[in-house]
């Protein structure tokens, strides 16, 4: 069952919401205002009790799913559990009540915690700074990418090319495009790794970078990454470290150190900062020292103990965010770190690969395992054989675990393995949990033997079942193209339900 | 149809006279499922060989449609903008994406019926 609008629940008898009066007198709107910015009439804001409405939202939550109070089994999407001491951190009045344009002399503190992040950040991926500004991983591309090409451009060099390989996450293509460079693809070998052949055959002096995820979207660590540093470099052109992934080795092995010059991270997924509709995100970079000119601006540094925001940066690339990123993310990957420790987080990423590992053994025998084991913090399976033989695809397992209390992992990437399924259990999650996910697959592989249209009909238990998703895109398509008046993408007041508030 | 040709990429062509006809294999559009968007160039474009031209998208997927031959676009299909499904329901027929006025001879790494089968075989294991 879904819940209602407010503006549905609205009954007409409830008194309108009053307002306390203004604690200042100020000017009549229409001295101030422009003449077609002012209200004909009062706004037709719905009517419900207190109560009313305190049921209507409480409802609504407990409809979502959320992380925690249930297990996310997402693949190259880190869904790590958001600890509460990150909130309580976050909350302190002399974070969360600041005002950016406050003056630097009464915010200390703040600059103090990201000075001493931006620390922690360049300790754990091996670089020289890194610029807390993205707000998100495809904004740490693109922000990377632009110091790249400003660093080439300083040196002379005008490179026009940018390569990802065929397991990449969209966004890399996405932010290359998007940076101006046109976008070539490097082939992945048999055993799922990038091949070193065809990456030379691209490797050109048009080449401004290559855009790597290590261990690749596969699961699969790039063991040849040394030799495709070599190889990158050699032709002049650098090694970008795309950070999805940096929850498999956190504290074992560094970005840095396999010879990437700019490395994004993503607080949301590796460092426990709420993620997806919890956001919002950041994604913040990090660059070897010939980078650093090109870092945006501004730059927090500390001089004696005093810290300052450092504008002057004349080869920046300029500002990416407005202020100072998203500081209260900052705050609470700062929070997590801090209260890991080094040998905490090393731990989290030991416990995030055997997790992975474990489920994947626990799976071999129901679903496909395209490429050889151990994996690293996230494993690809295929449900091709049971889309050959019983007519069950990667989305109706999906579907099925929606039935069985799960979210869905992720389906259908990368594209390199037909009908993938994506997961990475992350390190909180017991035992346990593994293991009743693994029977709940495992109940669904069996349902597709015995009933594969039982499967095609769930989910069932959820408050929306099964949706046509083919009908639902083709119609906004339509639509879009002013081809169709339906769907209705905005909802509009009904009349009867949205009375005029007396006033 | 004898005379069609196709690519490595999942295209078809025909050509008669100086005009060719092209789509997306059977092939293609029953690994893309159905087919929900396409977004197509206009006429007068001049394509060249193995150029990008669109994008097809399907509910698993988007991808990148490239031209088999080069030449000028003299008609564009506009079903396919209210009726995508047409790639899936008739992809040699009714589903057809560009018509091209041949610029120059046809690529000579177009396959034959026999040589496509090949590739199909190949990647559907």
């Amino acid at each position: 069952m879904t819940e209602p609008l407010s503006f549905e629940l609205s009954r007409p008898a409830v008194d309108p919401p009053r307002l306390p009066d203004a604690e200042v007198d100020g000017p009549a709107p229409s001295d101030v205002l422009p003449h077609d910015a002012l209200r004909a009439k009062p706004p037709g804001l719905p009517r419900l009790s207190e109560p009313e409405i305190m049921r209507h939202y409480s409802r609504m939550a407990s409809l979502n799913y959320s992380i925690s109070e249930n297990f996310y089994p997402l693949g190259s999407c880190t869904m790590k559990y958001n600890p509460v001491v990150n909130e309580a951190a976050a909350a302190l009045p002399g974070f969360a009540d600041l005002h950016p344009y406050q003056d630097e002399e009464t915010v200390q503190g703040a600059l103090e915690l990201m000075w001493r992040l931006e620390r922690a950040l360049c300790a754990i991926v091996g670089v020289d700074r890194v610029t807390l500004q993205p707000a998100a991983g495809a904004h740490g591309e693109w922000t990377a990418l632009r110091m790249i090409r400003a660093y080439q451009h300083s040196k002379g060099e005008a490179r026009s090319e940018v390569l990802v390989p065929d397991s990449a996450h969209g966004t890399n293509p996405a932010s290359a495009a998007l940076s101006g460079f046109q976008v070539l693809e490097v082939r992945s070998g048999g055993d799922g790794r990038i091949s070193l052949a065809d990456l030379e055959s691209k490797l050109s002096p048009r080449t401004s970078a290559l855009m790597l995820t290590n261990p690749n979207t596969l699961g699969l660590f790039e063991r040849e990454i040394l030799d495709i540093a070599e190889l990158v470099h050699s032709t002049g052109a650098m090694l970008y470290y795309d950070g999805a992934n940096l929850n498999a080795f956190m504290g074992i092995c560094r970005p840095g150190d396999m010879g990437f010059d700019a490395v994004h991270m993503n607080l949301h997924k590796t460092f426990t900062t709420p993620h997806g509709g919890g956001g919002p995100g950041a994604g913040p970079v990090g660059v070897k020292a010939e980078l650093v000119p090109f870092l945006p601006s501004p730059m927090v540094e500390r001089t004696n103990g005093h810290l300052t925001l450092d504008h002057k940066r004349p080869q920046s690339i300029g500002r990416v965010r407005s202020f100072y990123g998203n500081f209260g993310m900052l705050v609470r990957a700062y929070t997590y770190i801090l209260s890991m420790g080094g040998d905490g987080l090393s731990q989290a990423s030991q416990d995030a690969v055997l997790s992975a590992n474990y489920l994947r053994k626990q799976l071999e025998d129901d679903l496909e395992m395209p490429h050889d084991g151990p994996c690293m913090h996230e494993f690809v399976a295929s449900a091709h054989g049971l889309t050959v033989h019983n007519g069950i695809r990667a989305l109706d397992i999906a579907k099925a675990l929606l039935d069985r209390n799960f979210y869905a992992p992720t389906v259908y990437f990368p594209l390199v393995v037909p009908e993938a399924i994506m997961v990475e259990p992350t390190e909180t999650e017991s035992k346990a949990t593994l293991d009743s996910f693994a029977t709940a697959v495992k109940d669904i592989v069996a349902e597709a033997a015995t009933n594969p249209q039982g499967l095609h009909d769930q989910p069932k238990h959820t408050p929306v079942g099964r949706l046509d998703e083919v009908a639902a895109a083709r119609r906004i398509n339509a639509y879009l193209q002013g081809l169709s008046e339906d769907p209705v993408l905005r909802w509009k007041a009904l009349p009867e339900t949205v009375p005029e508030p007396a006033c | 149809m004898a005379d069609r040709r196709y690519t490595k990429t999942h295209e078809w062509v025909t050509v008669d006279g100086n005009q060719a006809t092209i789509g997306i294999t059977d092939f293609a559009q029953s690994q893309l499922g159905d087919v929900v968007f396409m977004e197509l160039p206009s006429t007068g474009r001049k394509l060249a060989a193995r150029e990008t031209f669109g994008v097809i998208e399907s509910v698993k997927a988007a991808s990148d449609l490239y031209a088999p031959i080069a030449g000028r676009i003299t008609a564009v299909n506009e079903k396919l903008s209210s009726k995508p499904e047409l790639i899936n329901s008739d992809p040699y027929g009714e589903g057809w994406i560009l018509k091209l006025d041949l610029a120059g001879d046809l690529p000579d790494d177009l396959l034959d019926e026999a040589g496509y089968k090949k590739v199909t075989e190949a990647s559907a294991e």
